[in-house]
């Protein structure tokens, strides 16, 4: 059921706490009312969507509907399939810029039809991008392709530049349309649906410029002061992260001087036939011979070209997105930890001034309070209430805090162990080609040496040679 | 490759016959063109020592030695294997016969020997004369270099060879006692020296070296020539892509290893992928070790193709060498034609051509009949010389002619047959270099989709 979705009942001694149904809005301080109004319009939540305003539950429960789910969604056959293709380019006044088509095709029910085909700029991704993160600091967005080439010196509008950005884009999109918080959050949805125009005007409606501020100056006020406690399990990740960005770099690098490498050894390659064919002008018996392994050798030429070519296009891309991954990685440890400074922090905020209570409790009346008239008793009884208001403001505040640090740590355990599956897969096909690929390869030079080979014998035994008994 | 086709010619059928089975195939071919010599013995160079000795100015040096042996055929085909004969000699006296043999027949394709220094090197291999690697291929080089002056018809027959590989008893000797080791030698070069062919060598050497026209070149020679340049230029080329070539492959292969490396590094920190990045880093490790042993193989390619470098100079030679018989030819000629001349005027009295004799008798004065009988007289002995010169020439410029005619053809078909085989045993290389190739990645994918 939908309706104001802020609602945050707290039972003391029992820990079920009513989570509201997209939690977004508790993500961002609620200190600005127009955020508050912003995110209680995102709560279309039907069938199929995670959170069910229905059940109340507890954050634990919830996390076991979701891996429960999560295996159901393995079972059940994909229900949205959405592509990336057809670049174009387009030309303003003030700049150009390249579209890109992403058709969607779902059988969902909060989607209005079941066929949608929009253009979307490259700025469109990083907004959706930004607003997924920013929904879900401790989930884990898939990369999306860098904004530009340094290394290569690629031009924006070159085009295997384009094709392989399409390609990230494409497998961008349908990570998230495979994780199950992020494909059916609104702002996924709108930027599949939406119209130009509608779009621009949705994106205007994100928080703003200085809530946005604001956020960014309490998580750099939050690194700065550092987690204290960091449980066990997120020292074990960070290390994993730091580990694995090492190793994905490596094999990055690798691959790149492989590519290097069997470059060079094309250019030299290539000088081969040639060579063979310049002295097959000067035989006569020896000069078909000499034809042939010319021949064979061009063929081989451009075999080997084809498989670094497309070495180029399918392992390194793959190997690249997620040495921008561990970024990611890092990130989402980061916000984690700073989540847990903030809750520290106010943690012994809260102890402090109960501690101050204390003290003041024994206090006996000061001097100034006298001369300015009250009744020692009265001011104390003042302070008093004072503290006691701002203590229970301070549990309050520290109850949702503790709440929201929970809610990330079960978020980030679980999406890191999806972001695991995931990753896997990814290497693991993106390995498999690239052995498929050189086996197909070895299999075709093959089988031109041995083209070679019966064509030797088919001459031999035309000219009537004895030469191989 | 038991799908393809009949199986009657067994050599092509079986694509796994390493370059040095096609070696053997090699020597059995020239053995069974059956020189005397070959059907007499089995000549080899076994192995390779080192050796320290004083030189000729007396210093200290290290030098290599070559260790040929010589077995009696019919021995070995009984299947006794006695003890063979062998004796060791070094570069240089390889050299030596050599020469010799360029001397004593110019109309002969001789045999190129191993190169003296490593070139056409890529960067594994380094030029050091001493490197093992280079040492056993030059090994394999002499031990080739021997058995095709055993196969050749007319090398074959020469006793300066037969002593090179055996001499064991020699009847200049007194003693009937085989010489040992270093006396050897010197006796071996003592008999080579006394032949006077270093006199010829010289004399030929400068002959060649000048420049000199002939008249009427033959047409088939200077062709011939000239497929020599272009023959030896093509194969210099080639041989110099393939080695740069080489070189890149193997930095391609070598950096798969890097590879190997970063999986066992990576399955450390990874549970379920673990195992299967482990062994494929394995599979990694094999296919950048498997390089060493491809170029390995792809030297003995490009030692094929080396011996017919050399060889196009050897037939070059051989028609430089016709071009100065024909030029000494065409000179006694000449010089023939001229002195007739000169009797003919002395005879009549008759200057017909100016000549400065003519000029001097007419301003000195005539000579006298005394004088002119006593010139005439000389004229006629060197005519005659003259005339057996011409003959002797002729009949030398033919028998060269013959010769190295048939020497060329017998050589034109025994590269085009090396040069096929060498092509054959180059694709057969290449296809175990690709089954290599499909059963690593093949392994290596099993593992990857274990990961």
């Amino acid at each position: 059921m939908s309706g104001p979705a802020v609602e945050n009942s707290v039972s003391s001694g029992n820990a079920s706490v009513t989570i509201p149904a997209d939690i977004s809005g508790q993500m961002l301080d609620l200190d600005e009312d127009d955020d508050l109004e912003v995110f209680s319009k995102d709560t279309t939540i039907t069938d199929g969507s995670y959170f069910n305003t229905s059940m109340q539950t507890s954050p634990a429960s919830m996390i076991n509907q979701y891996k429960f789910e999560e295996e159901e969604e393995d079972v059940n056959a994909k229900d949205i399939f959405v592509t990336v293709d057809n670049p174009e380019s387009h030309v303003t006044a003030i700049e150009t810029y390249i579209t890109y088509r992403v058709m969607t095709k779902t059988t969902r029910s909060e989607f209005d039809s079941s066929e949608f085909e929009v253009r979307r700029r490259y700025q469109d991704f990083l907004w959706l991008k930004g607003r997924l993160e920013e929904a879900h600091p401790t989930l884990i967005v898939h990369p999306l392709p860098e904004k530009f080439v340094m290394k290569g010196m690629v031009e924006r509008f070159n085009e295997d530049f384009i094709e392989t950005r399409r390609r990230a884009l494409h497998r961008f999109l349908n990570r998230i349309a495979e994780h199950p918080i992020f494909s059916s959050t609104e702002d996924f949805k709108i930027f599949l649906t939406a119209a130009s125009e509608e779009l621009i005007s949705h994106k205007k409606q994100g928080p703003g410029f200085l809530s946005r501020m604001g956020e960014t100056v309490k998580a750099v006020a939050a690194s700065v002061r550092g987690v204290r406690n960091r449980p066990e399990e997120f020292n074990d990740m960070q290390e994993y992260v730091e580990a694995f960005s090492q190793k994905i770099s490596s094999l990055d690098k690798v691959t790149q001087r492989i590519i290097r490498e069997q470059r060079e050894y094309l250019e030299e390659l290539k000088e081969c036939g040639p060579t063979y064919n310049l002295w097959s002008n000067s035989e006569q018996d020896l000069a078909e011979p000499l034809k042939n392994m010319a021949d064979c050798l061009d063929r081989c030429y451009k075999e080997s070209d084809e498989q670094v070519k497309q070495l180029n296009d399918q392992l390194t891309p793959a190997l690249h997105e997620y040495v921008l991954c561990t970024e990611t990685l890092k990130a989402v440890l980061r916000r984690r930890d700073n989540i847990q400074a903030d809750f520290e922090a106010k943690t012994e905020a809260l102890a402090t001034k109960k501690a101050d209570r204390e003290a003041d409790s024994k206090v006996l009346s000061l001097a100034w309070d006298s001369l300015v008239g009250r009744s020692p008793e009265e001011v104390k009884q003042q302070r008093q209430q004072k503290l006691k208001a701002e203590i229970k403001e301070m549990r309050d505040d520290l109850e949702k805090l503790e709440d929201r640090l929970e809610w990330a740590n079960n978020a980030l355990k679980i999406d890191w162990t999806r972001w695991n599956k995931v990753m896997r897969t990814d290497l693991r096909s993106a390995f498999v080609d690239t052995a498929e690929r050189n086996v197909s390869y070895y299999e075709k030079c093959l089988a031109i040496w041995e083209s070679f080979l019966h064509s030797q014998r088919t001459d031999a035994e035309a000219n009537g040679k004895d030469d191989f008994s | 490759m038991a799908d393809s086709g009949s199986e009657d010619i067994a050599v092509i059928g079986n694509t796994d016959l390493t370059p040095s089975e096609s070696q053997n195939n090699l020597k059995n071919t020239m053995v069974e063109k059956g020189t005397s010599l070959l059907k007499k013995m089995e000549i080899s160079v076994a192995e390779a020592e080192k050796r320290t000795g004083k030189n000729a100015v007396n210093m200290q040096e290290t030098y290599t030695v070559y260790l040929i042996e010589t077995r009696p055929v019919d021995a070995a085909s009984e299947g006794t294997s006695p003890v063979p004969d062998s004796l060791w000699r070094r570069y240089s006296e390889f050299e030596l016969l050599r020469n010799y043999l360029l001397v004593t027949y110019p109309f002969v394709v001789v045999p190129p020997l191993p190169e003296k220094r490593a070139e056409f090197v890529w960067h594994k291999l380094s030029a050091d004369n001493m490197d093992p690697d280079f040492v056993e291929r030059r090994r394999v080089g002499l031990e080739n270099f021997l058995l095709r002056v055993a196969s050749h018809p007319v090398l074959a027959e020469d006793k300066i060879f037969y002593l090179f590989l055996t001499e064991q008893k020699q009847e200049t000797q007194k003693s009937l006692e085989p010489l040992e080791g270093e006396k050897m030698e010197k006796a071996w070069k003592e008999t080579v020296f006394e032949t006077g062919f270093q006199a010829k060598a010289d004399s030929r050497l400068k002959a060649l070296n000048a420049t000199f026209r002939v008249k009427n070149p033959d047409k088939r020679f200077a062709e011939m020539k000239h497929y020599g340049d272009e023959l030896q230029a093509v194969v210099s080329q080639l041989l110099r892509v393939r080695a740069r070539a080489a070189d890149r492959l193997y930095g391609v292969y070598k950096v798969h290893g890097n590879y190997g490396r970063v999986f066992s590094e990576w399955s450390a920190i990874e549970k379920e992928m673990g195992d299967g990045l482990q062994s494929a880093g394995h599979h990694m490790d094999a296919y950048a070790a498997s390089i060493d042993d491809i170029l390995e193989e792809e030297e003995h390619y490009a030692d094929q193709l080396k011996e017919y470098l050399f060889y196009a100079d050897a037939l070059r030679a051989v028609c430089r060498k016709h071009e100065l018989t024909q030029y000494e030819l065409e000179t006694a000629v000449q010089d023939l034609s001229s002195k007739k001349q000169q009797r003919e005027e002395l005879a009549t009295g008759t200057v017909r051509t100016f000549s400065l004799k003519g000029m001097t008798s007419k301003l000195f004065g005539q000579e006298t009949p005394e004088q002119r009988e006593a010139k005439l007289k000389m004229l006629e002995t060197q005519i005659e010389e003259g005339e057996e010169m011409v003959k002797d020439r002729n009949v030398e410029c033919d028998e060269f002619v013959k010769g190295a005619w048939t020497d060329i053809e017998r050589f034109k078909e025994q590269k085009d047959h090396d040069l096929r085989e060498a092509l054959i045993s180059y694709a057969i290389m290449q296809i175990s270099m690709c089954k290599k190739g499909i059963q690593v990645w093949n392994n290596a994918k099993e593992c990857f989709s274990k990961m």
